[in-house]
């Protein structure tokens, strides 16, 4: 794997744009992340955040615009399974008759034949991943049958198989339970140590403190971009949210 | 009715097939049953019953032009079938008007050209047969076309068994690890269009849609699992052909409906009495009965 030594960066977009049948959903952002970054991406509902995700993973065009990743196309990304997308729990269909394992098993599918027959290693690789996420009891459960701090962790576990060197991850901490919560934090500094790169949406700004690098600040567009300590204002957070204030945001426990 | 001859119920199973054209009607009835079976369960989980709706209806025009000029129906079928999800897309992408709004626009209008059409085309087309499905009036030509076509659709949902599940379960996850859903929403469309063109054999073009999502949907009261899913589904399928079959036979019924109210039945007592997901859950009676 080319982890630490790379020269360029992992994710390069640079003044993107997004619209949906003329809608304008993003403009004119960017973001450059190296290696072993972790860095939290703020907005409010329908600020952009989702687009954003979908950009970098190639699941909507970008209108305007380019994005490098590990200085390639999206596409070459793509095919390379550079990148693993974490969904929110309500962003999938929990009543699909899938178990732990099979979804697990699908992180392996883009390196696999046409018939996606598991060779020995991603039989491995399966196991090593959800081991990893504590889920070993739970191998064949149905994923309906899973508590959304369980469910959260098989996802993960499909982007650990996958051996995606981006990760990203929509909402990771919410509707979860504390081991879960405890664990994913865990994994953090793992991925950080690996050299993988991180971006992650949330709404909880303790997290951000507590876990990014960096923050990337939207709405529609960038409103600030850098270090978390230097950016993560409660001016800048006040623009973000459209002048509500950080106070009411954080919430009474902070 | 003769209903001394069937006291027995070997006489009952036994005695239509002695005719040729009920072995016939049998034999087709279930590989079509298979087949729209098989394709069921990714209808289902995708939540296409709308799109499966619009298709079957849709194909109606394209079986007339293609009686008229002498073509295969089938592939009028296939053209008008894979014609009205293009036109739907484009119109959804083009107006502000609604999604199920649009489905519902585009395939009664086709319906509604078919339904023109026959009455203006004169040629030896049965509306009947058209619209309700004649399994045991079913040509020797008809028997080919169904046969070649089933088994396309059955290569190609094995082949792309997986990926086709993965598309419908996460088709971003599907996007970011390279693979191609556009391809496999076409895939999955054009089996949907072919499935359509062989289901109207059995039981017609207004009912064809139940032949696509009603096992899928018994099957998925019954498992968590997608392999078994498929298999519940294709067999709950072929069962309620065979029963709709037989019970049309014995009692002089419409063929088609038969075969469909039978399918009705099943999901109803999945509805009811499923281990788990039913109303009665079978399963807690019997271990509540034993300990």
């Amino acid at each position: 794997m080319e982890t630490i030594n790379y020269q360029n960066f992992r994710i390069d977009a640079e003044n993107i744009c997004v619209d949906y049948n003329g809608k304008v959903a993003l403009y004119d952002a960017n973001l450059k992340l190296k290696p072993g970054q972790i860095c939290g991406l703020v907005g409010m509902n329908g600020a952009g955040k989702t687009t954003f995700f979908n950009a970098l993973t190639g699941f909507v065009n970008i209108s305007k615009g380019k994005i490098r990743i590990n200085g390639e196309s999206v596409r070459s990304a793509q095919k390379d399974q550079t990148i693993a997308y974490v969904p929110q729990n309500e962003g999938i269909d929990s009543q699909f008759p899938i178990s732990v394992w099979d979804v697990v098993m699908m992180g392996r599918y883009g390196s696999m034949n046409i018939f996606r027959c598991p060779r020995e290693s991603d039989v491995q690789a399966v196991k090593d991943a959800i081991e990893r996420v504590d889920l070993t009891n739970h191998l064949s459960t149905p994923i309906g049958n899973l508590s959304g701090g369980q469910r959260k962790r098989t996802f993960l576990a499909r982007a650990i198989a996958q051996r995606a060197s981006i990760l990203l991850l929509d909402e990771p901490f919410s509707g979860v339970d504390i081991r879960t919560e405890k664990l994913i934090s865990e994994l953090f500094i793992q991925f950080k140590n690996e050299g993988k790169t991180i971006l992650l949406s949330t709404h909880d700004m303790i997290h951000v403190r507590e876990f990014c690098d960096l923050v990337l600040l939207i709405n529609k567009t960038v409103v600030a971009y850098g270090e978390t300590s230097e950016v993560f204002t409660p001016e800048n957070i006040t623009t973000t949210f459209g002048g509500i204030s950080p106070d009411f945001l954080f919430g009474p426990e902070s | 009715m003769e209903l001394c001859s069937f006291l027995t119920l070997d006489s009952f199973i036994t005695d239509p097939l002695t005719h040729d054209f009920m072995r016939k009607a049998l034999l087709m009835s279930s590989l079509v049953a298979a087949v729209c079976g098989l394709l069921s369960s990714y209808l289902t989980l995708k939540g296409w019953a709308l799109m499966g709706d619009a298709v079957s209806h849709s194909v109606m025009p394209g079986v007339v032009v293609a009686y008229a000029l002498g073509l295969p129906f089938s592939l009028g079928a296939f053209i008008f079938g894979v014609g009205s999800v293009a036109l739907i897309g484009f119109i959804k992408q083009k107006s502000r008007v609604k999604e199920d709004t649009v489905i519902g626009l585009v395939f009664t209008g086709f319906f509604a050209l078919g339904i023109v059409l026959v009455s203006k085309i004169k040629s030896n087309i049965d509306l009947h047969s058209i619209l309700f499905g004649s399994p045991l009036g079913i040509s020797l030509s008809d028997v080919k076309q169904t046969i070649f076509i089933s088994l396309l659709v059955v290569i190609l949902l094995s082949i792309f068994r997986k990926d086709l599940m993965l598309y419908c379960f996460d088709p971003r996850h599907a996007k970011t690890v390279g693979i191609n859903v556009f391809f496999l929403h076409y895939l999955l469309l054009t089996c949907l269009s072919l499935a359509a063109v062989v289901g109207l054999q059995s039981v017609g073009i207004i009912l064809v849609v139940a032949m696509l999502i009603t096992p899928g949907a018994t099957a998925y009261l019954l498992t968590d699992k997608f392999d078994n899913m498929t298999v519940i589904s294709v067999l709950s399928a072929i069962i309620s052909s065979l029963i709709g079959i037989y019970v049309s036979f014995w009692f002089d019924l419409e063929t088609g409906g038969s075969i469909v109210l039978a399918q009705t039945f099943i999901f109803l007592f999945a509805f009811l009495f499923a281990p788990r997901y039913g109303i009665f859950k079978l399963k807690k009676l019997f271990v509540g009965y034993k300990s």
